[in-house]
């Protein structure tokens, strides 16, 4: 039997309230998803059982460096989704910027962001993408940008359409850009989704609700911000990030 | 874990998805080295599930020391142009796996410290995987190096081995293979690095 969508929202819950449980009586907080999360149907075979091996107090070199990248590898048009193919796109036009930091709050500048996305009818332009949904010749759907020397970053792109799946019956995937960004650090290295804010789907997907701590939850969220919107142009999104990673790569200095 | 009071909270992993091959892998992204290169050699392999069947929607990424056993800083890696011998060696590579969930890389061997062994490190990315997962490759050919790697020598030989390529005498040029097992029996180990804090002969 496919499971329904409410069959999905009761497993998310219970997952969620055995969290909170956890936590009321002292467990730590979760920033990112367990890697086994039975409602993610995909995740089953393909995370490990046994435990990570900890690399503590004795890294390689090259796992607190990352590879260099720079205007070789990156032109300032790549990061304008809507100008890449001789045409405006369809959809809602939306710029999306914010900073990318480490965990001490310091810029990452210098660093390659990665975006990509389905188009405003939620179809992405990729061979294995089998939803009705027109695709868009003046749209691919893929983007980078370097982050600034204050770990600014900034998109021009259109609005993302929802689009099915099949984790289970009649599910839909939120409106979301995924994100590749690197740090000074491989180890730092994230890739993760961008949701968009007052999305009813939001309360309804199991790869965004993996990550079962609300406060985290909600990180993974941007923000509506009418000083970034442009009068007869574009909606202006923020959505900063924060590099996990060794607290080599964040700790204070001395400490 | 959230760290110490003056910590910002970090952004969540979530799954790199299925439809990332029209933005994420590039024009010799496998390319490390070219053929062309005299110390050129390749590392391969398959990615597999807990059930044995290929991860045709994976992505290994590649990081690692030039030949001179330091972390490469030229910038190009997504330059690349084929077959062009005075590039940089920018010691970064990203492939995608194909349909039998094989991926393949041409690099140079990694130089290493003394009291370690020649390795890549390895993130991989799939579909179904919430947070990618780190792992090393270790080149076989230095029996010495590898017992005294601090890292496998806490492995148990079985554990152990999941790290190690294998050499494969077929051909002109040295061949490596390294398989990666997501789960079951055969479970490649994964890394966590969030603990290592003593940094200071790095910096
Ligand atoms: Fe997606």
């Amino acid at each position: 039997m496919t499971p329904t969508q409410r069959d999905i929202d009761l497993e998310m819950a219970a997952h969620r309230a055995a969290y909170e449980r956890g936590r009321a009586s002292g467990g730590p907080a979760v920033d990112h998803p367990p890697r086994d999360y039975p409602p993610y149907r995909s995740s089953a075979l393909r995370h490990p059982t046994r435990p990570l091996v900890a690399v503590a107090g004795d890294p390689e070199a090259v796992e607190l460096h990352g590879p260099v990248f720079g205007h070789t590898d990156v032109s300032p048009l790549d990061a304008d989704l809507t100008g890449q193919h001789g045409g405006e796109p369809q959809g809602a036009r939306i710029t999306v910027t914010g900073r990318l930091l480490d965990r001490a709050g310091r810029p990452v500048a210098g660093q390659l962001v990665e975006i990509w996305q389905a188009n405003a009818a939620g179809r992405y332009a990729h061979r294995l993408d089998r939803h009705p949904a027109p695709l868009d010749p003046h749209f691919t759907g893929a983007g980078r940008a370097l982050t600034g020397p204050d770990g600014s970053y900034h998109f021009t792109t259109v609005q993302p359409g929802a689009y099915p799946w099949r984790n289970h019956d009649n599910a839909w995937r939120p409106a979301h850009i995924h994100f590749s960004v690197f740090g000074t650090a491989f180890t730092q290295r994230l890739v993760t989704q961008m949701y968009f804010p007052g999305d009813p789907l939001l309360a309804h997907d199991p790869v965004l609700r993996s990550v079962v701590d609300d406060d985290a939850r909600r990180r993974l969220v941007a923000t509506y911000d009418h000083a970034l919107s442009r009068p007869e142009w574009s909606l202006g999104y923020r959505w900063d990030i924060v590099l996990d990673g060794p607290r080599a790569t964040w700790a204070e200095e001395g400490r | 874990m959230t760290g110490g009071s003056a910590a910002l909270p970090p952004t969540p992993s979530q799954t790199i998805g299925p439809f990332f091959g029209h933005a994420l892998p590039f024009a010799g992204g496998g390319d490390l080295a070219p053929a062309a290169h005299p110390g050129a050699v390749t590392v391969h392999g398959r990615v597999h599930d807990g059930a044995g069947a290929p991860v045709p929607d994976a992505i290994v990424e590649l990081w690692q020391n030039g030949p001179e056993g330091r972390p490469p800083r030229a910038p190009g890696s997504l330059a690349r142009r084929d077959g062009d011998l005075a590039q940089e060696f920018t010691g970064f590579g990203r492939v995608a796996t194909d349909a039998e969930g094989r991926w393949s890389a041409r690099t140079l061997r990694p130089g290493a410290r003394a009291g370690r062994a020649p390795q890549v490190s390895v993130c991989v990315f799939a579909r179904g995987l919430l947070h990618h997962l780190f792992t090393r490759l270790y080149f076989p050919d230095d029996p010495a190096a590898l017992a005294a790697d601090p890292l496998l020598a806490s492995l148990d030989p079985a554990r152990r081995a999941t790290l190690v390529a294998t050499a494969e005498p077929l051909g002109p040029a040295p061949r490596y293979r390294f398989d990666i097992h997501l789960q079951g029996e055969k479970e490649t180990v994964f890394l966590d690095f969030r603990d290592f804090r003593d940094f200071r002969d790095f910096r």
